[in-house]
């Protein structure tokens, strides 16, 4: 076992600093007292092998080091100088930028989710023919031709406990001509029917597990489409900070933001579909709903236009965040009913980029 | 029916006494002699367990509560530990077992306590609850009543919990889907991701300026988009150093400026305590035209008047009162608004 002596002090500073100059072996006296003998072996002998392949720049990598402590550190270090380097990279680069004036190219737009979505063969021109036919003969035709009213049921699972109640509650104070009804313990096919006797035109069932609202079956009734959905991070109105006075009795605008694909358009008109057609511009509330890499976040808010180019905004009302889990032809029937669309986790949730909605 | 004679032979004690006593009878079916045969039988039948009558646990597999103890045994008929209800130590025994829908009355007699394969006699019962009622007195004819009894009560708890069986099957079933921890905490980073990425306020706010420049909102706004288009331009083509010099101007005559835009603010006016209003925009204009607005305030507030129920009444005031002269956007507006 051949190794040089090396200053003690320095070495008992840093217990174990290893540094990767080549030639360097750290087996000091002072160590071999600190550290237990197997280990200080086992690194000893990797100290070696990297040492033979450690040259300068390294094939040598820190996943090689068995010992956890010491490879940490030097993963650590190794961060610290990436980090370093790419900060005077930056300055550099600013100050460039700087000394340029006018004359500096223009910045460079970063990769975002957004900007790296895998193309979708579905997404929706504006002015595709074969899509506008469809959606004027589709379900929600009756709606945007304005031959109905929506009429919206609310209601939920069994025994509903206390957030889903008031969850219910303030919904239906967002979406006018909205009654919520307790669920008895009926089964869904019996409601159904009723339902379009009395002409409802949706039925929206929010399903509740442990105190939280966790689902929502969106049933579009004549002989609609019924969407599923997980539902998460849903805050009601108590929970919202500064927020305004409750909600009035004007129909809100609504806006359907990002929905691009086809099957975000069936699931934008379904939501459209569940306002009236006519918004009251004179009670100055909107719905969201913001399609963001498959999350629909809705938000309700009251609007105010200082001037032409501000508008300040202020949350009333619930917020959640829905995500599709299935679209289904037909009304509410889950073992028979054909499926549009169903979320299959590995196959859809594997690529990073891509989106569905 | 042979088999239900009393036995035959004797079996012999250690010191050659007769261990049972044999009760010579006349192969006589009447009731009261049978009876007393099998009583005498029974008596000399030890029960599996230890003396005491303290000692709860029995030998055989039993489950103990604070006030009873339950026999594990499969063939038990009350499910009760007891001397009388136990199968192991009774050599005739009865009881009613049902498999996938149907119910089955199995017999033990002694006569068939040497082999234990053929030890139990299963006798399939009708569907028919009366029949099926029937078919147990006949096949227990003599028997004890108490095993009769309890054989009767056993059969028709087990038809009613098929029927409350099939009843459930009918109505709705709850699925419970499990949830995997991994995904769950997945999809909510996600979420959260895409919350940061939605930017929603100011999605919200792009879509209504655009709105109200497209013109949905029709008449109900009285802002000049006319010279709004104009004042863009206008700030596009001035520099910095020009719009420094025109401020100086300004200065002077802002006393008759004010004048101006306290007419055009009681046109907003309409629009209640929108001082009071969160904006996302920058703070700086929100400073700057703040600076201009504090002065009419108190004359808004006096023309405002009361203030409908829409209108926030929060009194979040992200501005400082603070009065710097920021050349902006809002100043050009202005003076253009004059030509």
């Amino acid at each position: 076992m051949d190794f040089t002596e090396v200053p003690v002090t320095s070495e008992r500073k840093s217990k174990k600093k290893k540094s990767k100059k080549a030639g360097n072996k750290r087996m000091s006296e002072a160590e071999n007292g600190e550290s237990a003998g197997v280990e200080k072996k086992k690194s000893e002998e990797k100290m070696e092998n990297g040492e033979s392949s450690a040259a300068f720049p390294p094939t040598f990598s820190v996943s090689e080091i068995k010992n956890k402590q010491r490879r940490h550190m030097m993963f650590m270090k190794l961060k610290q100088e990436k980090r370093k380097q790419k900060l005077q990279l930056r300055k550099k680069k600013k100050k460039e930028r700087a000394a340029l004036g006018d004359k500096a190219p223009p910045k460079e737009v970063p990769k975002t989710i957004e900007n790296q979505r895998v193309f979708d063969e579905t997404t929706v021109d504006l002015e595709d023919e074969e899509i506008a036919f469809d959606e004027g003969t589709d379900e929600f035709s009756a709606y945007f031709n304005r031959l109905t009213n929506p009429q919206v049921l609310i209601t939920t699972s069994d025994r509903p406990r206390g957030k889903t109640v008031r969850f219910c509650e303030q919904l239906a104070s967002v979406i006018p001509n909205a009654h919520v009804y307790y669920r008895r313990g009926l089964a869904l096919k019996k409601i159904i029917p009723q339902c379009v006797a009395r002409n409802f035109t949706y039925l929206m069932v929010i399903n509740e597990d442990r105190l939280v609202p966790n689902g929502l079956v969106l049933c579009h009734l004549p002989d609609g489409p019924t969407a599923h959905f997980k539902v998460s991070s849903v805050r009601l109105r108590k929970e919202i900070k500064r927020r305004g006075k409750d909600p009035t009795e004007h129909s809100p605008e609504v806006i359907l933001n990002n929905f691009s694909t086809r099957l975000g358009h069936t699931i934008a008109r379904l939501f459209a579909a569940l306002f009236p057609q006519d918004p009251n511009f004179v009670g100055r509330q909107v719905a969201t709903f913001h399609n963001q890499r498959d999350f629909i976040f809705f938000r309700f808010h009251r609007y105010i236009f200082k001037n032409e180019k501000k508008v300040g905004i202020q949350e009333l009302g619930p917020r959640f965040t829905l995500k599709l889990r299935s679209l289904q032809k037909g009304t509410f029937d889950s073992k028979y009913g054909e499926y549009e669309w169903v979320l299959k986790r590995h196959e859809m949730d594997a690529c990073r980029r891509k989106f569905q909605l | 029916m042979q088999g239900r004679l009393p036995p035959r032979h004797i079996r012999l004690n250690k010191d050659g006494g007769p261990r049972f006593v044999h009760v010579f009878l006349k192969p006589c079916k009447t009731f009261l002699s049978y009876f007393i045969s099998l009583s005498l039988r029974k008596i000399h039948q030890t029960f599996p367990f230890s003396e005491g009558k303290r000692d709860r646990k029995r030998k055989c597999s039993t489950t103990t509560t604070k006030s009873q103890n339950f026999c594990r045994n499969e063939f038990n008929i009350t499910g009760l530990c007891n001397r009388s209800s136990c199968p192991l130590s009774n050599s005739q025994y009865a009881t009613i077992r049902e498999e996938k829908g149907q119910c089955f009355l199995y017999m033990k007699v002694i006569e068939r306590a040497a082999f234990p394969a053929r030890m139990w006699e299963k006798v399939k019962l009708s569907k028919n609850y009366e029949k099926a009622l029937e078919q147990i007195d006949q096949n227990l004819i003599y028997w004890p009543r108490f095993i009769r009894h309890k054989c009767k009560q056993r059969f028709t708890k087990i038809t009613q919990y098929l029927i409350r069986m099939r009843k459930l099957v009918l109505k709705r079933q709850r699925k419970l889907v499990p949830l995997s921890r991994k995904v769950e905490s997945r999809e909510k980073r996600k979420e959260e991701k895409a919350l940061i990425a939605a930017q929603l306020d100011n999605a919200i706010e792009k879509e209504l300026l655009e709105r109200l420049k497209q013109g949905t909102y029709g008449d109900i706004y009285n802002f000049p988009v006319h010279a709004f288009d104009k004042a863009l331009e206008q700030q596009d083509h001035e520099s910095e150093s020009e719009s420094e010099e025109e401020e100086a101007e300004e200065e002077v005559e802002q006393r008759e400026f004010v004048a101006e835009d306290e007419v055009e603010e009681s046109d907003l006016s309409d629009f209640e305590d929108m001082n009071k209003l969160k904006t996302s925009s920058d703070e700086e204009e929100q400073e700057s035209s703040e600076g201009e607005e504090q002065q009419e305030e108190s004359s808004d507030e006096e023309e405002a008047g009361a203030s409908t129920s829409k209108s926030a009444a929060r009194g979040r005031k992200r501005r400082a009162f603070v009065e710097i002269e920021y050349e902006r956007e809002v100043e050009p507006v202005s003076k253009s608004r004059d030509f």
